[in-house]
């Protein structure tokens, strides 16, 4: 193989691919991490910040498993952050709460939790809770909901001071960051590794991982993988700062360590348009103030629609070319909650493998309408 | 600090913190204040750093104030009013709901 500047190009700073290359670098590895700039659709930027492990993995135990493991692996992560870097991402895993508004919502809540309690063997903790038992939990909890479902393995961080942790992580250990770096081509090298045209110049390493979000869908052909992701459109609002008033993340409202109340969320399939619309505001903020009636008097200072990354079957996509040895896909849309195995097991993975067994369900081959 | 370059005469009064200060009907409030000898407006939520108006046009959201109970009132987009209770904001605002 020809020399090369880096062992490893990561091809995307959001949250996946700078987990994947903090965790390159703490092996000890030569990275260097492309940003695109902010031409960027950055999904990083416009999450809700859960760490969140109730009711993924609906007929899928595995997907269940490796996200309950992330947040399992989070607060020894969140204190490595921390410890490097200095910078408390401010994670908290006190439980979470589904809040139901009415009780057909509360049953397929309750239903879908124990499909997964029973495919998890019984070990899967969660309440479903009467609304006397929620308000009881949340003082702040509206009367007008059918009740609401708690699970203490959820929890919640900051998504722009876990970027900022994983930047300076990053560079702290060695790697390179450099934003502006459009990908104009990949080009596999007859002896192995390569080159990434970016830039002026081009970028030579033994391996590239591609974490670019919606633009993994082109780019991975490019090295011989297939990453079949679409966007799905979710809007929030976020309110003033306010003194605390709800200390649990729920599945539509959160309030963040600083105090500001995060209102989310929709699920639109409309291309890559990130626009707001005022429907869907309007939809939102009328069931947050149904869930905390406190929140009528809170100004609004900004509402914002960002992208998912979705695959198919909305499950990860982990895969290492076959065709080019050394490229490697890594995508998904809980790139927020699945950071901990992102910057653990899949980062030792590209390091040196072998590929950890609890992806094997993750690898792009599921969408192959012909399979071996 | 600051004064008025003309017609000083007040014509009404603000509670600002409790303290009864005679001002201008009709003006900025963020003016009143800073007329009033006010130079910290609030304390950050964040941080408790003191803040003051930095634009006074209504862009840089560092003049907020608490005005008759509603909180985070741009001081500098709202005109005086007789009787006007004003307070200075320490930290951020409590939740309530609406009466």
């Amino acid at each position: 193989m020809a020399t090369s500047e880096f062992d490893t190009v990561v091809i995307g700073a959001g949250a996946v691919g700078s987990a994947v290359a903090y965790g390159l670098c703490r092996a000890g590895e030569r990275v260097c991490l492309l940003d695109e700039g902010d031409i960027a659709y950055r999904a990083s930027r416009g999450n809700f910040g859960l760490v969140w492990v109730q009711g993924k993995g609906v007929g899928n135990p595995d997907y269940a498993r490796w996200t309950r493991a992330s947040a399992n692996r989070w607060p020894g992560f969140a204190d490595e952050l921390a410890t490097v870097t200095g910078v408390d991402v401010a994670l908290s895993q006190a439980g979470g709460f589904a809040i139901c508004v009415d009780e057909q919502e509360l049953q397929a809540k309750a239903d879908a939790f124990e499909s997964i309690r029973r495919d998890m063997g019984g070990d899967y903790p969660y309440e479903v809770l009467t609304t006397t038992q929620l308000r009881t939990q949340i003082p702040a909890a509206g009367s007008a909901v059918a009740g609401a479902v708690f699970c203490p393995m959820d929890g919640h961080v900051s998504p722009l001071k876990l970027l900022r942790a994983l930047f300076d992580g990053v560079q702290r250990q060695g790697g390179q960051l450099r934003t502006g770096s459009s990908i104009k081509r990949i080009e596999p090298r007859p002896d192995g590794g390569f080159l990434i045209h970016a830039g002026t110049s081009p970028i030579a390493s033994a391996k590239v991982v591609l974490a670019a979000g919606l633009g993994n869908r082109d780019l991975a052909p490019q090295v011989g993988l297939y990453a079949p992701v679409k966007p799905i459109r979710g809007q929030l609002l976020v309110t003033e700062r306010l003194q605390s008033f709800l200390r649990y993340p729920t599945t539509n409202v959160r309030q963040t360590d600083e105090g500001s109340v995060q209102i989310g969320p929709s699920y639109e399939d409309v291309g890559f348009d990130d626009h707001t619309t005022l429907t869907e505001i309007a939809r939102m903020a009328a069931r947050a103030l149904r869930c905390f009636p406190c929140l009528s008097t809170a100004n609004i200072v900004r509402t914002w629609g960002a992208l998912r990354v979705m695959s198919p079957d909305n499950f990860p996509i982990y895969q290492a070319s076959s065709q080019h040895p050394g490229a490697f896909v890594v995508t998904c849309h809980s790139g927020i909650t699945l950071a901990a195995q992102h910057a653990g097991p899949i980062a030792e993975w590209i390091h040196r493998g072998p590929q950890p067994t609890e992806i094997a369900k993750f690898s792009s081959e599921r969408f192959h309408v012909q399979k071996d | 600090m600051f004064k008025r370059i003309e017609n000083s005469a007040t014509d009404c009064t603000i509670e600002v913190d409790g303290k009864v200060i005679p001002t201008q009907a009709g003006a900025p409030l963020a003016l009143a204040l800073l007329a009033a000898g006010v130079s910290t407006f609030r304390q950050t939520a964040v941080s408790g750093e003191p803040r003051a108006p930095l634009c006074l046009m209504g862009v840089c959201f560092d003049c907020l104030v608490q005005v008759d109970g509603q909180p985070n009132v741009q001081a500098c987009m709202v005109r005086v009013r007789d009787g006007m209770r004003v307070q200075l904001q320490r930290g951020a605002a409590t939740v309530r709901e609406a009466a």
